[in-house]
């Protein structure tokens, strides 16, 4: 009796905190698509944090003239490894994990298609992030820029096994995002709710697919390329080797061929938060929703077909200049009906600017600026000038953290309350927001101007003479403004998960069905699976005198 | 009016590498589309952005006394629905399109400019033809022709080209290779960049008006010291081109002064790498020295060309260039003074 009672009352403390091995045995072996999900974006937060350090760094080897902080070696090592980490092990592990929490959700299913398929995914991922970061314990990272332009990666130029490292670590990761892709076409095409036609899926998994399609289409040539490196390295091939009549210009193109559909895999998924965010806090359906879903598409195509504009200075034909930059210029003209779609949206609505709101009218006012100088770099002529030139780093910064990154702090703070139960704190992300803001246009604005005044990209240091100190010291005063706002946005993270404010199932008013069931959702996400008649289930379940599908 | 070429050549010293002080055609043709395409794009982003900010602050969630919002209604009530609008979508597919059409037009036209067929030597054509070689982390030139006569000398870093007259201009092209990896041609103020490869040939034209030195470097990651491969261009008067080609074709000073220096620098390992014309030094893999002083710097332009530097150089390249391809030998210091001292000869 007395051993039955102690061994009950084992149990119910058990329950109450159950062991940190049984926690972590529970998230390591999960397949759960919500706890993918956030371990993905627990992965990408601490690679951001690592990346964001390499950035200091940097920022503060340019802050003179012929500064001498880091040595060259180091400063290349640098600037290869943030750049790698940030697309690889940051930028799409953030949305993939987003995706992976919020998709299932949105469209009414269980899980993922293949949940086993989805673990495999992130630990493959997770391994190659890794594995890359191995390449250190070889006595330095790799030195080539995070587009490795063949010959830097042959055994030539480097000697040590840090590229190996490097190029099977995004090996390794590619198979893990491939994966991913097949995993999201699967379940988007095959688990939608009943009823939940194609037509009215909502904005965000119609996104997600067609970066699907863009993953499976990309990162296959990405992996053979890296397989072609290793032949190359390891076995005495010569593929990218010009000494031995390899080619030095079949590397850019493979490469951009991935590299180019990535940015839109790094984008199309900010539209469709975007798409969600807007119309809830405008309190608005969205506007254009079939223009909006074909524009999707069209950028995912042609998207596909610009590639080469990233090497209008290797000296193409003029009749190829002539093509990349039509093909890039006719991008513009599907963003352009988002963005006017957005804006008309917001238009006649009633806008309450709360954190995920606010990030979004972030993201609106700079992607625009991003995809202006884009046009720019576009024009194959002015893009001779502009090529290679800090006026470059200055635009995809621009387009990654004002298109990105602000996206998603939308989406963090929009569906965090779903995942946790809790409010994040609005102060802090009011804080964090203008810090992010402001640090953000003292980064990158100068790098415009000081690429404009000559300033080639990847040197550790510059001459006094070219006019390009104060530019640059402005970029790392605003790159120490920006630091504390990720700090503040890791802290709200933690801190609202004890302290928020509770948040209910449906905190924003909103109109998806994620919102449907409780916050954070049950390992099966809903007890009955909810049947659809619209692109807004919710916003029909509240006004059932006018619902949407009359409209539809 | 002095008063106004004095401003403008002070400005063109404060930004001695921008892409808005062209000195040459193709960087001119560049700026004007650069100019038109600033104005197109500073339109679109203030009307945007006036539609974003007002539409903001227009409707925006007022809450006044008495829980009614602005409009006078129940706080709680939806805004009218509008699913969208065919009309309203054709146009604003239309506008950009029109835009894209235009940018086309004028993107074509500038890279007809700017990218000419490219004319092969012949006599009167006033043409300077040079082959420039991407080195890890130096330029070397190599002189063919110039006005249709064969050239044939090879010197390093500093670019000397003559400056076009009135009625007579004087086009360089360059041929651009590489020995090792991707390089980039890059003088901001004469023409747009374009990559040295491996494997490949490319060509680069400018053509100038205004004598005086032009700065770059290279553009592309290259390694360890892309950041030190500077460039440098001085654009000379014919005269004084005429006169710096005379001296360039010369082989090297023979001072017999230095005989001794001559000797040391023959008999260690500089010679497997560089070459000095009329010697038996004739290296390939470093800078040619056969008129090494007619140079104002070394290190692709990181440091002046004086003894001090050379003889720093020399005793430990790292020291002025962390990671460059030339070891300190560990010459005992009369020989780095034997060896500067001829050096410091071939002029």
């Amino acid at each position: 009796m007395a051993v039955a009672e102690r061994q009950l009352d084992m149990a119910s403390q058990a329950a109450a905190r159950p062991a940190w091995t049984a926690v972590l045995h529970d998230w390591v072996t999960s397949a759960d698509h919500k706890k993918i999900g956030i371990m993905y974006i627990l992965m990408g937060t601490v690679f951001l944090v690592i990346a964001g350090a390499q950035a200091l760094v940097m920022r503060w080897q340019l802050v003179y003239a012929r500064h001498d902080f880091v040595s060259p070696d180091v400063f290349n090592q640098l600037f290869t490894m943030h750049g790698t980490t940030m697309v690889f092990f940051v930028g799409m592990p953030m949305i993939i994990g987003m995706a992976n929490y919020v998709v299932p959700l949105q469209i009414g299913a269980r899980d993922m298609a293949f949940p086993r398929l989805n673990a495999l995914g992130f630990w493959l991922t997770l391994f190659g992030g890794l594995l890359v970061y191995f390449s250190y314990a070889t006595g330095g990272a790799p030195a080539l820029g995070w587009f490795a332009y063949s010959p830097l990666t042959t055994k030539t130029f480097a000697r040590s096994a840090a590229t190996d490292f490097w190029a099977l670590g995004l090996i390794v990761s590619g198979f893990g995002t491939i994966a991913a892709g097949v995993n999201f076409v699967a379940t988007i095409v095959t688990m939608r709710a009943p009823g939940m036609t194609f037509r009215k899926i909502p904005f965000y998994p119609w996104t997600i697919l067609w970066t699907s399609v863009q993953i499976l289409i990309a990162i296959p040539p990405l992996t053979a390329a890296l397989i072609m490196v290793m032949f190359d390295r390891q076995l005495g091939a010569h593929f990218f080797d010009p000494q031995n009549n390899g080619s030095a210009v079949l590397w850019q193109h493979l490469f951009w061929f991935f590299g180019h559909p990535e940015v839109y895999i790094l984008i199309l998924p900010i539209f469709g938060i975007v798409s969600e965010v807007i119309p809830v806090f405008s309190r608005k359906v969205l506007f254009g929703y079939e223009f909006m879903a074909a524009a999707t598409m069209a950028i995912a195509f042609i998207s596909l077909g610009v590639w080469a504009h990233h090497m209008f200075v290797i000296g193409m034909s003029r009749t190829l200049d002539m093509y990349f930059a039509v093909a890039s210029l006719l991008v513009s003209i599907p963003t352009g009906i988002k963005f006017f779609n957005w804006l008309a949206t917001m238009y006649g609505g009633r806008i309450s600017m709360d954190s995920p709101m606010l990030f979004c009218m972030g993201f609106l006012a700079m992607f625009l600026i991003g995809g202006l100088t884009g046009i720019m770099l576009a024009l194959a002529p002015f893009d001779f000038q502009l090529s290679d030139s800090y006026f470059v780093v200055g635009h995809f910064h621009w387009v990654l953290i004002g298109g990105t990154l602000f996206g998603l702090f939308a989406g963090f703070h929009y569906w965090y309350p779903k995942a946790t139960g809790r409010m994040l704190s609005e102060r802090m992300a009011k804080w964090q927001f203008w810090l992010l803001l402001i640090g953000f246009f003292l980064t990158f604005g100068p790098m415009h101007i000081s690429g404009m005044l000559g300033m080639p990209r990847r040197i550790f240091t510059y001459e006094a003479d070219r006019g390009w100190e104060l530019w640059n010291q402005i970029s790392t005063i605003g790159a120490f403004i920006q630091a504390p706002s990720y700090v503040i946005f890791v802290w709200n993270l933690v801190w609202s998960l004890r302290h928020g404010r509770p948040a209910g199932d449906d905190p924003w008013d909103a109109y998806t069905l994620e919102w449907a069931t409780t916050s954070p959702p049950p390992a099966y996400n809903f007890d009955q699976l909810p049947v659809v008649h619209s692109r807004r289930p919710l916003w029909d379940a509240k006004h059932p005198d006018d619902p949407d599908w009359q409209y539809e | 009016m002095d008063g106004l070429v004095l401003l403008a050549n002070s400005a063109a010293q404060a930004d001695p590498t921008s892409i808005f002080e062209p000195a040459s055609p193709p960087a001119e043709s560049i700026r004007t589309l650069a100019i038109l395409v600033f104005v197109i794009a500073l339109f679109i982003f203030f009307v945007v952005e006036f539609i974003l900010f007002y539409s903001i602050w227009r409707f925006r969630r007022r809450k006044q006394a008495g829980g009614a919002d602005q409009a006078g209604g129940d706080p709680t009530a939806e805004p009218p629905q509008v699913y969208g609008s065919k009309p309203i979508e054709v146009a604003w597919t239309a506008a950009p399109a029109l835009i894209v059409f235009v940018l086309v037009l004028v993107a074509a036209r500038t890279l007809w400019e700017v990218k000419p067929d490219v004319p092969t030597p012949s006599p009167g054509d006033n043409a300077l033809y040079v082959t420039a070689i991407g080195h890890q982390w130096w330029w070397e030139f190599h002189y063919t022709s110039y006005n249709g006569e064969p050239l044939d000398f090879i010197t390093a870093n500093e670019l000397h080209v003559p400056v076009g007259d009135d009625g007579t201009p004087r086009p360089v092209y360059l041929t651009l290779l590489s020995a090792d990896v991707i390089h980039s041609f890059w003088v901001p103020r004469l023409a747009g960049k374009l990559d040295l490869i491996p494997g490949v040939t490319n060509t680069l034209w400018f053509q100038t008006t205004e004598p005086g030195l032009y700065l770059g470097q290279c553009a592309e990651y290259c390694g360890t010291q892309h950041a030190g491969m500077l460039l440098r261009v001085y654009v000379d008067t014919p005269d004084d081109f005429e006169t710096w080609l005379a001296n360039q074709r010369k082989p090297a000073v023979d001072d017999p002064a230095v005989a001794e220096g001559k000797a040391a620098f023959l008999s260690e390992s500089c010679i497997n790498c560089h070459r000095v014309r009329g010697t038996p030094a004739a290296g390939t893999y470093a800078p040619d020295l056969t008129h090494l002083m007619s140079r104002e710097t070394l290190a692709s332009g990181l440091v002046p060309n004086d003894r001090e530097n050379l003889r720093k150089w020399i005793n430990n390249p790292h020291d002025i260039k962390e990671g460059c391809l030339m070891p300190a030998f560990g010459l005992s210091p009369e020989k780095l003074d034997l060896i500067v001292d001829y050096l410091a000869t071939l002029k």
